[in-house]
């Protein structure tokens, strides 16, 4: 998908919509947490790196119909941010929170021009996240408990709200720890990484 | 500000600005802007009468009092603050949207509460006919014109109850039969609300006399009474499962566990003035109340009463006039619609998680009630003066799709069939009308089931 609208070094605002789609379509943090069940996973190349992809029918026409309103809300210039949010099954308590903070090149969106940047780059620079976000698993906290995911998207208040989205509290963490991680920038939407999660009691003394 | 316009006016030319400043003008001027401004607040008691401006005095002493009525919207320095607050939480400039898909047990499972039943079916959605004259009139001799007052509703096993003067009526949706459930004492009257508890069978009537009465309405057979909780009449009831939740012109939100002896289980206080607007949430967490003090509060019905210092979750004061028309939308969790009274005007809506305001729109008119269609994204509002008129919108883009005018006077309550198509309005003008406004009874509910939601199949990605 993003192979065919970006062409050399030139990005458009359609182009570049569609590599950030994508990218939060991996949801690789759910498998790289442990939310899934690992045998619903393949194994394919993606972005130079072996990643996982889900071989569920349902969360594939999950990620589908998420990605097609992102792209829908990136090409509009509206989105701000993404959250995924990782909480307990049990109690609801947010445990994770992958924060992914989007600024849009507004001149893009106003006026359609496009932006050079090239493709191996961008590729690249999304690698150097997905490197980090595998090796976060040494440092954040194990989840050994059941856990379920929520998406939050935080767009422009004029937003009108899609069917399949509910108005939300933004569920975060009481005095969480923060680490921020790579960021990647296609010049028309930059992405920011960052994870909050709830602190250990126990190494806080 | 009014300051700069005080200051330009041409009487007050620069050689005596200076007088007019310690003096007449700015201590009138004090009252109004709540001291904002303290270091022109001088000496205002050495009485100056060549510069004092009697036109300018005897204006704010009579046409300025319209300021006085909103202080909370007119403050500039609290305008500000909320503005910041509003700011630093994110609260105006974006939408906090959550997924729908909250992932439960199973894969295949699908949960009862999961609105499916809203239809989005996109590609065949023929426009509805939306009659334009109401389908029966009946009379409603005696209805109290006050606009505090709920005197209908509609219970779920399609009786509806009407409050005329100091009595009851029920009138049975199946076959038009009516028949009158009691006629109170002319001491004890009127009554003030009439409430169908959620099995249909029971029903809640409060009364002038701060009293409410309880009612088996297929027996015919009153089955107790709770009294001791207001001091004034009782002007809205909510039913949450087996609490009653009463609100009284005394300000207070009672709620009351009709099972037990000593039915008060928790009192709410933070309305100054007569609670006329009372909602329980779909899922029974939250309360809404509106009353005539202006305010909108949202009461989280589980917090209980265990922080005695706010009980509520949101103070709302954005309204400008008495709020009275509340309704929860049946298909967005924590979205509130509330309407104001007639220096007001507006339906504005709410995420009741954060209190943040989503959307306002100036009606022209006092909005008396508000419902929510339950198979369409559409909002019925009925107002009064000049056209009591009810108006469709369409939510959220609020576009007005038709107005619907028969009531002579303002349509003062709003009731809708358990089935969500017929609506029923009573007005000051003394008829009781059913509209067909939500769509034909037997077109919209198949087609909510056989379509569902793109992939609501999907409620979870393990």
């Amino acid at each position: 998908m993003a192979s065919k609208t970006v062409a050399k070094d030139i990005i458009t605002l359609r182009g570049s919509a569609a590599i950030v789609s994508e990218f939060f379509g991996m949801l690789f943090i759910l498998y790289n947490r442990g939310v899934y069940p690992e045998e619903s996973f393949v194994k394919v190349k993606k972005y130079g790196l072996p990643m996982l992809l889900t071989q569920d029918e349902g969360v594939k026409s999950f990620i589908a119909n998420l990605n097609s309103q992102l792209s829908e809300w990136l090409e509009a210039g509206q989105l701000q941010r993404i959250v995924l949010v990782i909480m307990s099954k049990a109690t609801n308590e947010v445990l994770e929170r992958w924060n992914f903070t989007i600024e849009t090149d507004s001149e893009v969106v106003e006026k359609g021009v496009s932006r050079e940047k090239s493709d191996k780059e961008i590729m690249r620079e999304i690698q150097a996240i997905m490197r980090q976000i595998a090796s976060s698993i040494t440092y954040l906290p194990c989840l050994d408990e059941a856990c379920v995911f929520d998406v939050l998207a935080y767009t422009d208040k004029d937003v009108a709200v899609p069917f399949t989205w509910i108005e939300s509290d933004p569920k975060l963490i009481a005095n969480p720890q923060m680490v921020k991680l790579h960021s990647f920038d296609t010049k028309i939407h930059k992405i920011d990484t960052l994870v909050s999660y709830k602190n250990d009691e126990w190494d806080e003394q | 500000m009014d300051a700069g316009s005080v200051n330009s006016s041409p009487s007050s030319s620069s050689s005596t600005s200076r007088y007019l400043k310690s003096q007449s003008r700015f201590p009138l001027q004090e009252q109004f802007l709540q001291r904002k401004k303290p270091r022109e607040n001088l000496d205002r008691f050495i009485p100056n009468r060549s510069a004092m401006d009697f036109d300018y005095a005897h204006y704010m002493l009579t046409e300025g009092r319209k300021g006085k009525e909103i202080p909370p919207a007119s403050s500039p320095s609290r305008e500000a603050y909320r503005k910041h607050l509003a700011e630093t939480f994110n609260m105006n400039r974006t939408r906090i949207l959550a997924f729908k898909d909250k992932p439960p047990a199973s894969v295949e499972l699908f949960p009862p509460h999961f609105f499916s039943s809203a239809p989005q079916d996109k590609s065949a959605k023929p426009r509805r006919h939306i009659p334009q004259t109401s389908d029966r009139t009946l009379d409603a001799p005696d209805i109290v014109d006050d606009y505090y007052l709920n005197l209908l509703d509609w219970g779920s096993n399609n009786v509806l109850a009407i409050a005329l003067g100091n009595t009851v009526y029920l009138w049975d949706g199946s076959n038009g039969s009516t028949s009158e459930l009691v006629t109170i004492d002319d001491e004890d009257g009127p009554v003030t609300s009439v409430n169908w508890a959620p099995d249909g069978q029971h029903i809640a009537i409060g009364l002038n006399n701060s009293e409410v009465q309880l009612w088996d309405s297929t027996a015919n057979r009153q089955l107790r009474t709770l009294r001791g909780g207001h001091r004034l009449r009782v002007g809205s009831l909510a039913w949450n499962n087996h609490i009653l939740t009463t609100g009284g012109m005394d300000g207070l939100i009672i709620n009351n566990d009709v099972r037990v002896r000593s039915h008060i289980v928790e009192t709410y206080r933070g309305h100054e003035q007569e609670v006329c607007g009372l909602k329980w949430s779909p899922s029974g967490q939250q309360l809404a109340s509106g009353g005539n003090d202006n305010r909108l509060f949202i009461w989280d019905g589980s917090m209980a009463s265990s922080n005695a210092a706010t009980q509520w979750l949101h103070r709302l004061e954005e309204h400008t006039s008495a709020v009275k028309a509340l309704a929860w939308c049946p298909f967005q969790s924590n979205l509130l619609a509330s309407g104001g009274g007639g220096d007001d005007r507006s339906i504005k809506f709410w995420n009741t998680h954060t209190g943040a305001c989503l959307n306002s729109v100036d009606t022209g008119s006092q909005v008396c009630a508000l419902l929510w269609n339950k198979n369409e994204r559409e909002l019925l509002s009925s107002h009064g003066f000049s056209q009591n008129q009810l108006t469709l919108w369409k939510y959220p883009s609020m576009v007005k799709m038709t107005e619907l005018t028969g009531h002579t006077s303002r349509v003062l309550f709003m009731a809708q069939s358990p089935d969500g198509c017929t609506v029923a309005t009573a007005a000051a003008d003394e008829t009781l009308k059913f509209w067909n406004v939500f769509g034909a009874p037997q077109a919209a509910r198949p087609a909510p089931k056989a379509n569902p939601e793109p992939f609501s199949h999907i409620t979870r990605i393990r």
